[in-house]
């Protein structure tokens, strides 16, 4: 069996109304709850897009839709069959396909082998190739892709990828695509380019299903909208009679205050440089110049925030900064002390801490104790000799629980069982629970609860006030503006513009993220 | 002089061949393969076992097989069901043949050493060594294995999915392909066709004899390795281990080189191989990872 | 204070090895079976054998010795997040670097002075073994599980080649004898442990044992070293040089393995003999899986394989003691099968958030 033919007239759908329809889905991850009795209907032939914040299960529920995951509870309908509990080859074959927001690529096949996976056209008992390519060449043309099926997919762009990840669905005839984060690693032409491709599958009779949490694409491609929160569907809107405003407020449950959430920073002296870096270049390990020229002050006192999309070089940038990662060309000075060539630890004992973007990985040893978490980049400290100093450890870890309110107040407790709030607590503790100068903080409260999210911006505004340099990095756009006193955005690896507080708002850096220079939003 | 090196380095190549064809089906698939060893060593004992039984050396080829079979689904099982570390499993499934092989030449044979002479391919004694290695079908399959797995791993369906799975399997499953069934069949093929570089071994010599794989299962990996997992390199690798080997033996009254030192040259081009000196062997990306 | 998450680690140190010996039994019973045996007999002269008499016990004890060297070797590498496959060719090392040092010194020599430079160049054989996969790991990313694998097949060669080639008796496959520096045996002090190879090895192991456990659990190297095995991207972070560590455990690794020669050369037969390793290196490796890579389980790891070992002879006339060698395989594969089994089993219970999926 071979692609079927995407020009084909939708199969008869009884109602157009129902090209999915999924009620009142549960699914249960441990003790987490990713979706929590959410709806979502979708009519043939629409480009639908759900929003909602990180953890709102929107990814969930399409994993779901398209049978990788089975509901703990609900019904799942596709073109009025009711489908619950399918599994991947079931939906493939109705005709539902899905774009993950990681590829689901073979790096080192070529891209008509990653195409046909799973259902090869044959001749006795090979695969016949030449039908092969030219099936997959055929399907390429009709939608306006250009592609050599002889490629490795190991050599193409990340826009060119996603061409072959949206050709691997329609190779198979859906006629029902779900894109998770399509535009997250792509460049403004390549999302035009997307769009064009989307815009023209609908109108050959497709549906479209887009999971994003970007409020522009929202309103430039979709037709209607659910918004998801906590795992539940809490509005289902028509996007020409919807504001951004209106999404967002469904999205975050609450009136959200895009701008103007910080109190404007008192004016003070930069005149005492925190952190400089010069033209750095750094490279990454899917770019060679993932940092492409990099320059940038933090000064004493100061949160300098740097917003973008994330892969744009901000976690190149803070892990060479740290240490973590080879720089090829450029300066980084703590102070007046360049520390470009310095180890991790050197660069700790000249004052810088660091926040890490991932904890799990990266920011704690999830099998150590709480004791022994706060002693991480310091054990050499906590030394009598040779041996650890097991009394100042455990005593050093007392009064940081006391003074960070870490629960439970145990020290001896692994760090894996805590809850991501107390979990950050302790990064926070350990980071910025002695003396250092200049502090980066990379996604400080990413996945941790409110009332963490609270007490750590709370940390950070008390650090610039005791003139402490920090430079902080986050995808949230709201933390940014919540907490800096100036803001650099950063794109491709460069940083687009940096702007004072006052000038920076939604409007002034959305177009900046998305590549737009600061004349061309002005023009937007 | 050339033509008795030739038949001397096939016939030391053909146990070679068998195995690292097994190693890469399974590494391929994403299964470390450090059960070679052990693999060819079951085959060795049951292709002596049928043989000695029936009297027939194409009953001592299927029961070897079958030993192969199994212990390549016992692998199967305890790293793809239970997800066992596949290096640990691997050196347990070495020790379980080895064990298993001494237990049943007691059980059967009531020999601590060797199982009595069985019959075997060939024209026995009289004839020349070329006569003796042709008349070897053994030796044709083990030829022919590295151009069909070739083959069957490159041009059909499903080589096209074991290659998929060693590398990014969820990529594969949300194809709807069945990521554990193809390791099971890629590391149950692996079972069978190692074992019959035993088959061979214990066919030719007529005998089944205590440790008689003696490491080729390593050397195998050696070659799966510096082969960089292709089914036509490792073919080549095996075919310039077992030419060195050649050289060595023929070479012995000389003394240029000791021996050992020759004997170590697959151990070390592997080491030089991973090292990245010419250009680095990069394993399938999924290797060893069950889930 | 016990906590839940204290427990559940207990358990899930403990179950597999208590899985894997009730599955051991079984596969032993069948095989007891095949031969016409009743399985009770058998296990009976199998403890009788070795726990029941003192020559048994003191060959328990030997085996024992070398299995612990072993087994911690491959537990410091465990550890770190490496696996050391090398301990067979790094024992044989340190078995070749103990008799060709011994063998330079008179008869006259004080044995004190021949023992220590006997077990200084034990540990420096193994360590050098150990140390170049270690090393190529760090500078190239070269998997150590193939590296060490092949160093053993070069160790060994190289090892036949000074003996075959270079020095050996006549007719045999070892050494000359040393002239002194032997190690006291069990036997001299008492008597009934006559026969027995039983040494003084066994109080080295012990004590390296001891000082394992100190470095691992007491000391910053071990905090830093125990950090690379389980997050070598945190232990980046917090300042440790994860190459150097990989390296530096390696090469340490290889010395206790190495050290294990001790109890053959020195203790034992007094020369170098090939083959003395016999697997006790890829023994090692089941030692350290059954004992949790804990110094402690290490030891008790050690005597239960050397009871098997031992075991094997003790009831060659009832069933073929080759047995114990399926007995090996079956533990190690069982206790492996069942590691993760058991983790996510004692999961189920435990809340465990993965955002990835929400």
């Amino acid at each position: 069996m071979t692609g079927a033919d995407p020009g084909a007239t939708m199969p008869g759908a009884p109602r157009p109304a129902d090209a999915i329809s999924m009620k009142g889905i549960v699914k249960r991850f441990g003790s987490v709850v990713a979706n929590d009795g959410a709806e979502l209907d979708v009519i043939a032939g629409e480009i639908h897009a759900v929003v909602g914040e990180n953890g709102a299960g929107k990814s969930t529920m399409m994993r779901i839709l398209a049978g990788l995951y089975a509901p703990d509870a609900g019904t799942v309908a596709v073109l009025g069959t009711d489908v619950t509990g399918w599994r991947t080859a079931d939906a493939i074959a109705a005709g539902v396909g899905m774009v993950h927001q990681h590829f689901m690529l073979v790096p080192p096949l070529t891209i008509a082998e990653n195409v046909i996976l799973g259902r090869e056209p044959t001749r006795g008992m090979a695969i016949d190739m030449p039908r092969a390519v030219a099936e997959v060449q055929r399907v390429a043309e009709e939608f306006g892709f250009e592609m050599d099926p002889h490629r490795r997919v190991a050599d193409l762009s990340v826009g060119e990828a996603q061409r072959v990840e949206i050709l691997k669905t329609l190779f198979r005839g859906a006629r029902i695509l779900i894109l998770d984060e399509p535009t997250a690693l792509l460049s403004p032409p390549e999302i035009t380019e997307l769009w064009r491709v989307l815009r023209r599958l609908r109108d050959s009779g497709g549906t479209i299903v887009l999971i994003t949490h970007k409020l522009d694409e929202v309103m430039d491609v979709s037709r209607r909208i659910t918004v998801m929160r906590h795992g539940r569907t809490v509005a289902r809107l028509l996007t020409a009679e919807t504001t951004p405003t209106e999404i967002a407020r469904a999205m975050v449950g609450r009136e959200v205050a895009l701008m103007g959430a910080a109190p404007p920073a008192p004016s003070r002296s930069t005149a005492s440089a925190g952190l400089s870096i010069a033209n750095l270049v750094v490279s990454g390990s899917r770019r060679e110049r993932a940092v492409d020229g990099v320059s940038l002050t933090v000064g004493a006192g100061e949160i300098v925030g740097i917003a973008g999309v994330e892969g744009n070089g901000q976690t190149e940038l803070v892990e060479a900064i740290a240490g973590l990662r080879a720089v090829t060309s450029g300066t980084i000075a703590l102070g007046t002390r360049d520390v470009t060539r310095l180890t991790v630890r050197a660069r700790a004992a000249a004052g810088l801490a660091h926040i890490p973007e991932d904890r799990h990985r990266r920011g704690l040893i999830l099998d150590y104790s709480i004791a022994d978490n706060l002693i991480l980049g310091d054990q050499h400290e906590y030394t009598k000799g040779a041996t650890l100093d097991r009394g100042r450890i455990a005593s050093q870890a007392s009064e940081k629980i006391r003074q960070f309110d870490i629960r439970p107040p145990d020290a001896t407790l692994a760090a894996r069982g805590l809850s991501g709030g107390n979990q950050q607590k302790i990064v926070i503790a350990r980071e910025m629970g002695d003396e250092f100068t200049v502090l980066l903080a990379s996604q400080p409260t990413r996945g941790v609860d409110v009332g963490a999210i609270e007490f750590i911006h709370a940390e950070l505004r008390a650090a610039r006030d005791a003139g402490k340099a920090v430079l902080l990095v986050s995808a949230e756009l709201t933390e940014i503006l919540a907490l800096s006193d100036r803001v650099a955005v950063m794109y491709g690896g460069r940083i687009a513009a940096a702007l004072p507080r006052a000038e920076a708002t939604t409007e002034t850096l959305g177009p900046l993220m998305t590549g737009a220079t600061l004349a061309g939003s002005a023009a937007s | 002089m050339i033509f008795a090196f030739l038949i001397q380095t096939l016939r030391i190549a053909v146990p070679y061949l068998f195995a690292a064809a097994g190693g890469v089906v399974a590494e391929r698939a994403g299964v470390i393969s450090l059960t070679l060893e052990g693999f060819m060593l079951s085959g060795a004992f049951g292709a002596a076992l049928g043989a000695f039984y029936s009297g027939s050396p194409w009953v001592g080829v299927l029961c070897g097989a079958l030993a192969g079979l199994l212990f390549g689904l016992l692998h199967a099982v305890a790293s793809i069901r239970f997800r066992a570390d596949q290096v640990v499993a691997g050196i347990a499934i070495n020790l379980l043949a080895a064990g298993l092989t001494r237990f049943f030449l007691k059980l059967f044979f009531d020999s601590s050493s060797n199982s009595p002479r069985v019959p075997g391919f060939g024209s026995g004694a009289g004839t020349s060594l070329a006569a003796g290695v042709f008349s070897n079908p053994l030796v044709w399959m083990g030829l022919l294995v590295i151009p069909a797995l070739a083959w069957w791993m490159y041009r059909t369906p499903f080589g096209l999915r074991v290659r998929a799975v060693g590398e990014h399997p969820q990529a594969a499953e949300t194809l709807g392909v069945r990521v554990k069934r193809v390791r099971y069949v890629a590391v149950a093929m692996s079972g069978l066709l190692a074992s019959l570089g035993g088959v061979y071994l214990a066919l030719d010599q007529h005998q089944f004899t205590d440790g008689m794989t003696a490491g080729r299962g390593f050397i195998a990996i050696a070659a799966v390795i510096f082969g960089r997992w292709d089914p036509a390199r490792a073919g080549i690798a095996c075919l310039l281990f077992a030419a060195a080997e050649t050289l060595q033996i023929q070479l012995q009254g000389a003394q240029l080189i000791p021996s050992q030192f020759v004997q170590m040259i697959p151990y070390a081009l592997t080491i030089v191989a991973l090292a990245g000196v010419v250009r680095r062997a990069v394993p399938p990306a999924a290797l060893g990872r069950a889930d | 204070m016990s906590t839940p998450t204290a427990r559940v680690q207990l358990e899930e140190s403990l179950l597999p090895p208590f899985v894997a010996l009730l599955i051991a039994v079984a596969a032993g019973d069948i095989l007891i079976l095949s031969f016409g045996q009743q399985p009770g007999d058998v296990w009976l002269t199998m403890l009788r054998g070795t726990w029941g008499n003192a020559y048994g016990f003191g060959q328990v004890l030997y085996k024992a010795t070398t299995l612990i060297f072993t087994g911690l070797a491959v537990s410091l590498g465990v550890r770190a997040g490496m696996f050391n496959i090398g301990a067979e060719g790094q024992l044989a090392a340190g078995g070749g670097g103990a008799a060709l040092t011994g063998l330079l010194f008179p008869a006259a020599t004080p044995a004190l002075l021949v023992i220590v430079a006997c077990m200084v160049a034990a540990s420096a054989a193994g360590g050098a073994v150990g140390y170049i996969p270690g090393a190529l790991k760090a500078r190239f990313g070269a998997h150590e599980v193939i590296t060490t694998i092949m160093l053993n097949f070069i160790v060994l060669g190289f090892l036949n080649y000074l003996i075959a080639a270079r020095i050996h008796v006549p007719e045999t496959l070892h050494t000359p004898a040393l002239a002194t520096g032997f190690l006291t045996r069990l036997s001299e002090i008492a008597s009934p442990f006559h026969g027995s190879a039983a040494n003084a090895s066994v109080l080295v192991a012990v004590a390296a044992a001891a000082v394992a456990g100190w470095y691992l659990f007491r000391t910053r190297a071990g905090y830093e070293l125990r950090a690379v095995g389980l997050q070598p991207d945190a232990a980046e972070y917090g300042g440790v040089n994860v190459g150097r560590v990989w390296t530096k455990t390696l090469a340490l690794s290889g010395a206790l393995a190495g050290l294990g020669g001790i109890n053959y050369v020195l203790g034992y037969k007094h020369y170098y003999e090939e083959g003395f390793a016999s697997g006790a290196g890829f023994l090692g490796i089941a030692v350290a899986l059954v004992g949790r890579s804990h110094p402690l389980g290490v030891v008790l790891a050690a005597l239960f394989f050397a009871t098997l070992s031992q075991g094997g002879l003790a009831i060659n006339a009832l069933v073929p003691k080759q047995m114990v060698e399926v007995l090996q395989g079956v533990v190690i594969l069982a206790i492996t099968a069942s590691v993760p089994e058991v983790r996510r089993v004692l999961q189920l219970g435990r809340a465990t958030p993965r955002a990835e999926h929400v």
